[in-house]
């Protein structure tokens, strides 16, 4: 992104005056005034107050004697690498589903773009009641079914709880991710599966030497994306098992969120300023990246 | 014979794949026509199917439902206001970074997208104590402008690459005509970028229409939470009457679902055509 810096100055026809020209400029600065305004408000000044309160060095004495926090971050890490890797494997392999030109399968594409289009707090409310250990849908029907008493703990055993929260976070953010893959797989030609085909290609060695030379780009880029958006996912968390059971499941989004709902905006911002050596890296490759496609 | 053989392959893929999707969903309706008694034995299907959860949250006749409407009409509000303020303030940053050329216009589209490369919880902690700062905390202006601040990179840059595509052409007869540059906003670039103007109107509304967190956050007040919030506070007991928060969290989800497949044509193409590209 940085490369892109300022954009040539405007090319002003050569039948427009100096006037227009003058016109121009004016109206350019007036009309990315109010973006600029929300901007500055919104993104720039939070995030330099949040850098200045996160030079507290007390907080992260704080932060570190919590043995929640230690904990947190382990968490984070395993839901990162779980949920993004997941999400993907599972996403790519979908995606090579919904390209199928048929129209029965566009129609189970709208059902399946549902979970992305409704709201989450309804859905993930769902979830919870339904894998409620008691009375919950999902253990009620095990023991009609199967006889089985007293069902898996999902909400209330500490793994089962963390895994359970993977799961709906995937639910939800899948559809968005196979429609991006999908999108990619449309613009590959089509007659080079007809000529690897026609020279005897297997399926996989079609995925192996067409569809993933053309998708790499897309799916690193995604996966980086989907990374920065996973850590920033407070709602599968926090409304299915609000980092539950004991405060053994908390993400950082969630812990973050938990200190300052606690009157402890220090150890809130602390906690966040913790994830940048597990940001910053992401950021820098994915500006990197996109810097490159832009030329 | 072969071509039976891979519809019964994609038809094994599409079962679970349905099951999958639809199972909260469908768990979501079945508890907003179940009773008390039948929903806490997780049956499949109501014994006896009935409508009257709806008419208790449409009477508001439950502890929990007392500000329904209000709630309702709170995030009603707040996204159409967010999609007209993004839709203006998008529209005007498109325009001027794409066919005026702003100086700098290029990178603060840059900037604006780096915003998507802080977590969403992140920024939001700093940004609850910022509207602190501001006076602003528990007013719907904040939660406002803090979905403004989220959906304009998105739609600057979609608005962006729509109107990188209207022919030089135009603006050059318009200027040799003598046109300034509001007329030229107003004659040639409004007209021709409607069908781009509709989907991100309808995508930063259904953005704050959809949004939890934020609101959660930056609204504490009972009357002045949007909709999304009031289902939060079920939440806050154990034996909360989860049918009828699935009653109201069911007539919650279907605006925007039916909104999503109204526009789903134009959505998919407008929200996506610069995805892969880049």
């Amino acid at each position: 992104m940085t490369t892109a810096a300022m954009a040539p100055p405007a090319t002003v026809s050569s039948n427009a005056t100096s006037g227009q020209a003058r016109d121009r400029v004016l109206w350019g600065v007036l009309m990315l005034a109010p973006y600029l305004l929300v901007f500055a408000v919104m993104v720039v000044y939070p995030v330099a107050y949040g850098l200045w309160l996160g030079l507290n060095w007390q907080s992260y004495k704080a932060l570190f004697a919590d043995p929640i926090f230690i904990r947190t971050m382990v968490n984070t890490v395993v839901f990162l690498f779980i949920a993004v890797n997941l999400k993907f494997i599972i996403a790519m392999m979908l995606s090579g589903f919904f390209v199928q030109q048929r129209a029965w399968v566009r129609i189970i594409l709208v059902l399946f773009i549902l979970p992305w289009a409704v709201p989450s707090i309804p859905t993930i409310l769902s979830f919870r009641i339904m894998l409620n250990p008691e009375n919950g849908m999902i253990n009620q029907q095990l023991f009609q079914w199967f006889g089985i008493v007293e069902g898996p703990g999902w909400l209330t055993d500490p793994t089962l709880a963390f895994a359970s929260s993977i799961l709906v976070h995937i639910w939800k953010s899948l559809p968005f991710w196979t429609l991006i893959l999908v999108t990619g797989r449309l613009a590959i030609a089509q007659d080079l599966y007809e000529a690897a085909s026609v020279d005897g290609a297997n399926k996989w060695q079609q995925f192996r030497f067409i569809t993933w030379p053309s998708l790499a780009t897309l799916y690193v880029t995604s996966t980086l994306l989907s990374m920065i958006w996973t850590l920033g996912d407070f709602n599968s968390v926090y409304l299915l098992t609000g980092g539950g059971p004991g405060d053994l499941n908390h993400v950082l989004a969630t812990l973050g969120i938990r200190y300052m709902r606690n009157n402890n905006l220090d150890l809130g911002i602390a906690s966040i300023i913790c994830a940048m050596p597990l940001i910053l890296p992401m950021v820098w490759f994915m500006v990197k990246r996109l810097s490159k496609g832009a030329e | 014979m072969k071509k039976v053989l891979d519809e019964g392959k994609l038809i094994l893929i599409a079962i679970p794949v349905l099951i999958w999707t639809l199972l909260p969903i469908y768990h979501l309706f079945v508890l907003s026509i179940s009773t008390q008694e039948s929903m806490l034995a997780g049956r499949l299907w109501p014994e006896k199917p009935t409508l009257q959860n709806f008419q208790i949250v449409f009477n508001q006749q439950h502890y929990y439902l007392t500000n329904f409407w209000v709630q309702l009409f709170n995030s009603f509000m707040i996204a159409i206001a967010t999609g007209l303020i993004t839709l203006f303030i998008a529209t005007c940053a498109a325009f001027a970074i794409s066919r005026l050329k702003a100086p700098g216009g290029r990178s603060i589209m840059n900037f604006a997208l780096a915003t998507y490369l802080i977590p969403a919880a992140f920024l939001a902690i700093p940004m609850y104590k910022a509207m602190g700062t501001f006076g602003l905390l528990n007013t719907r202006v904040a939660l406002i402008l803090a979905m403004v601040a989220l959906a304009s990179p998105y739609a600057i840059w979609v608005l962006k690459q729509a109107s990188d595509k209207l022919p030089k052409e135009l603006d050059e007869a318009a200027i040799m005509d003598g046109a300034n540059s509001l007329q030229l906003f107003r004659l040639v670039y409004l007209p021709l970028m409607k069908p781009s103007m509709v989907v991100i109107g309808i995508y930063a509304l259904l953005l704050a229409w959809n949004e939890y967190l934020y609101a959660f956050l930056l609204l504490s007040s009972e009357r002045a939470v949007p909709l999304a919030v009031g289902l939060g506070l079920f939440l806050s007991a154990d034996d909360a009457p989860w049918n009828l928060l699935m009653t109201a969290g069911l007539i919650y989800a279907i605006p925007p679902a039916v909104i999503y497949y109204g526009f789903r044509k134009n959505m998919v193409s407008g929200l996506t055509s610069g995805a892969v590209k880049s």
